[in-house]
């Protein structure tokens, strides 16, 4: 189900969250109707943590993570690390790592099987991503722009690019992550895509100027409208109502 | 395979379609990623644009005020109206970029005028959309200064050239008639009237004066002041409105005169010897001495600075006939025509045959004449010299006479003839005697021309259609052993007619061929 949400009157939602199939990371907003949102939708599944990376609010693009584990920058601080260590299940592995580009959401798109970097990253940090975040790593580009982790959104069902992104490149990403894409826009006609979105394997997040075409052709092709288990028709039918057409 | 500019391998790339975003359509990516009607229902590039405007026409002149001061002259739907238009509307071209613009058509009596222009302008995120962006420009009917002027007094002249010659014919006058007629000098004339020994002109603004003046005094030798009369006076912007006269006089040396030369100039010049024949006029005398055949050449302010006057003039020529002719020397040129010194025994024509007056007198024609042949010169026998020191001699040749072979022909007609300016005459005092001797005088010009091929250089002669060459006439001449000098046919000019229909279609048609 793809809920339509604002963090303070901005549309980039991806910037302030970042959702995984094991937790939800929150950003700490001055009212408390982000938060709400995402504890509506995922309280009872999987943990949602208000947090702050580096004293900034920017969560969702300075870390990268999965259900495996959590890649933060280092200029995370103590403090923060150690909180995201207690509030997290313990089989995801949170870890600072030293890498010169420190917005690792900007660098690194993943699920929880492939992972496309930015090609200038070390290749320390490469292994590190391999073996915290158990993916296998492909270094690409995205319509000619190295910042794959801004420019995709994509989860274990269905994937979203550029939308300047050819077909060639288009079937050759598919190939690599296994998964159908499709190259759209949200936020009515922006193309930084996982800063104005964000998606797990069942429900997906948008900024609120995203239109209705955009937010048809998001539950398409992450599969969002399959069929859920009869328990939480009632919910479904909620968000139907809260997502204005 | 493709290979880029550097001769890589760049693989095909085809561009997918993406979703418009508001309405659905699959399309081709752009920046805004929308449909082009969606982008077009949302976003307006010509918000801003002027879309009505204000131009000043003067109905008289036809043309359009370009502030503050500019008067720009255009036909509806012209070139010129469209620039100048867009000038006017200079305020678009700050925000978008002018594509193409064309005239609506209106009526030309709604005073409107409608611009249809393409814009393009970049939309939101950097797509560039075009638009048509419709003007509608009133024009206002305001006459332009020059034109009130005009229409408040038609006959305002602000310059005058008074053009005048010291002498009793009008030879010189004719000549500058034809002279200004080839070359347009009087286009710019206002009035042109005739006066007492001279024309004065009448021009709208000084500088047309000022250009007449000089084109007048590059062919005859001229001496000229110009005075200024205020008329009006603005005291708040400085604004003097003056009527400038500029009075122009004209040597009073004409072709063919006898001068006696002013001691001064004489030595001046050399020791020329005081009797000359002036040969030529131009913007500089040229001066002949038939007894040595030396020339010189006086310039316009060479002869003011010590003016003179003609002793004798082609009015008081003579007839004489030539008894005998014996050449002294061979031809030369001189100044770019031919003489030979030679003594001629001639008789005047009033004497022959009545009494033995016979006067052997040296010339400059000896290659013209030949015994039996008529000559115009001025008569001196009875002449009494006075101041000067000098031998006047009995009688001065000037040129060869074709009077008799001319009394031979009998149609008056000639093949060729002039045009005239047309100037207003002072018809009121003068009477019949005044035109007797017009007419004769310029008769005499025409055979002037007819004899002078260098006369001929700057005047324009026209084909006469009414001559129908005699049969008679032509008998005569050929029979004659002198031809009587006649203008050959390939100088002259055919004269345009206007006439509609048959006449130009056939030209065209030749002209096609």
């Amino acid at each position: 189900m793809a809920t339509r949400i604002q963090f303070e009157n901005s549309c980039e939602v991806g910037v302030f969250s970042k959702l995984t199939n094991a937790y939800c990371l929150v950003a700490i907003g001055g009212s408390e109707n982000f938060y709400s949102a995402f504890e509506a939708e995922l309280a009872d599944v999987i943990p949602v943590v208000k947090t702050s990376i580096a004293g900034t609010r920017i969560i969702g693009r300075l870390c990268a993570g999965n259900k495996n584990g959590l890649l933060l920058p280092h200029t995370t601080t103590d403090q923060e690390l150690q909180h995201l260590r207690n509030s997290l299940p313990d089989q995801v592995v949170v870890q600072r790592i030293e890498e010169r580009l420190s917005a690792l959401g900007n660098c690194i798109a993943c699920n929880d099987h492939v992972a496309l970097t930015h090609p200038d990253l070390d290749r320390e940090t490469e292994e590190l991503i391999a073996d915290v975040l158990g993916v296998e790593v492909f270094r690409q580009t995205i319509a000619g722009n190295i910042l794959v982790g801004s420019y995709c959104a994509f989860s274990n069902r269905g994937g979203l690019v550029h939308p300047h992104t050819s077909i060639e490149d288009l079937d050759e990403l598919s190939t690599l992550l296994q998964v159908p894409l499709v190259a759209g826009t949200v936020n009515r006609g922006s193309e930084v895509i996982a800063a104005g979105m964000t998606v797990n394997d069942w429900t997906a997040f948008c900024g609120s100027d995203t239109t209705a075409t955009e937010l048809s052709v998001v539950e398409s092709v992450f599969k969002l409208r399959e069929a859920q288990p009869s328990s939480i028709v009632d919910e479904m039918r909620k968000s139907l109502i809260d997502s204005y057409v | 395979m493709e290979l880029g500019a550097s001769g890589m391998f760049v693989p095909v790339q085809t561009v997918g379609t993406v979703l418009c975003c508001i309405c659905g359509v699959a399309m081709a990516p752009n920046p805004a990623n929308m449909c082009v009607r969606c982008l077009r229902s949302r976003v307006d590039i010509t918000e801003g644009l002027p879309r009505h405007g204000a131009v000043v026409h003067c109905p008289e002149c036809r043309s359009y005020l370009h502030p503050p001061r500019t008067w720009i002259r255009a036909d509806l739907e012209s070139k010129e109206l469209l620039a100048f238009c867009l000038r006017r509307l200079k305020p678009l071209t700050r925000h978008v970029r002018l594509v193409h613009a064309e005239f609506v058509w209106t009526e030309p009596h709604s005073k409107r005028l409608r611009l249809k222009l393409r814009v393009q302008r970049e939309a939101l995120h950097g797509a560039i959309l075009e638009q048509s962006h419709l003007v509608e420009l009133t024009v206002h009917d305001q006459l332009c200064p020059a034109c009130s002027r005009a229409q408040a007094n038609p006959d305002q002249w602000s310059a005058a050239v008074q053009l005048r010659q010291h002498v009793s014919h009008r030879r010189t006058f004719f000549f500058l008639e034809q002279l200004i007629l080839r070359h347009g000098a009087a286009a710019r004339a206002l009035r042109i009237s005739e006066a007492d020994r001279g024309l004065d002109f009448f021009f709208g603004s000084r500088s047309h004066a000022v250009k007449f003046v000089e084109f007048i005094s590059g062919v005859v030798p001229v001496r000229s002041r110009s005075d200024k009369q205020l008329v009006s006076h603005d005291p708040k912007s400085n604004i003097y409105n003056y009527k400038h006269t500029f009075s122009v006089e004209i040597c009073p040396i004409c072709r063919e005169d006898l001068i006696c030369l002013p001691p001064k100039v004489a030595q001046a010049l050399g020791n020329l010897g005081p009797l000359v024949i002036c040969t030529k006029i131009s913007n500089s005398v040229a001066l002949l001495d038939p007894f040595t055949l030396r020339s010189a050449f006086l310039d316009a302010s060479q002869y003011w600075r010590a003016p003179f006057k003609a002793l004798l003039s082609s009015r008081q020529l003579v007839e004489y006939i030539v008894l005998d002719i014996e050449v002294e020397s061979s031809e030369v040129t001189v100044g770019g025509s031919r003489y030979s010194l030679a003594y001629a025994q001639v008789a005047r024509l009033s004497d022959f045959g009545k009494n033995d007056n016979i006067f052997t007198v040296r010339t400059h024609l000896g290659h013209l004449l030949n015994p039996g042949d008529y000559a115009l010169g001025y008569d001196l026998y009875g002449a009494n010299s006075g101041d000067l020191e000098i031998d006047l001699p009995d009688a001065v040749l000037i040129k060869k006479s074709y009077e008799e072979k001319r009394r031979n022909r009998s149609g008056k007609a000639r093949p060729w003839k002039l045009k005239s300016l047309n100037m207003d005459v002072d018809n009121t005092s003068k009477g019949r005697a005044d035109e007797e001797k017009r007419n004769t005088e310029y008769e005499e010009f025409l055979r002037d021309l007819e004899e002078n091929p260098e006369l001929r250089f700057n005047i324009s002669l026209y084909r006469n259609k009414d001559y129908q060459p005699s049969e008679t006439s032509e008998m005569a001449s050929t029979a004659g052993g002198d031809d009587v000098p006649s203008v050959p046919l390939d100088e002259l000019l055919a004269d345009l007619e206007l006439s509609d229909g048959e006449e130009e279609n056939d030209d065209a048609g030749s002209m096609m061929e």
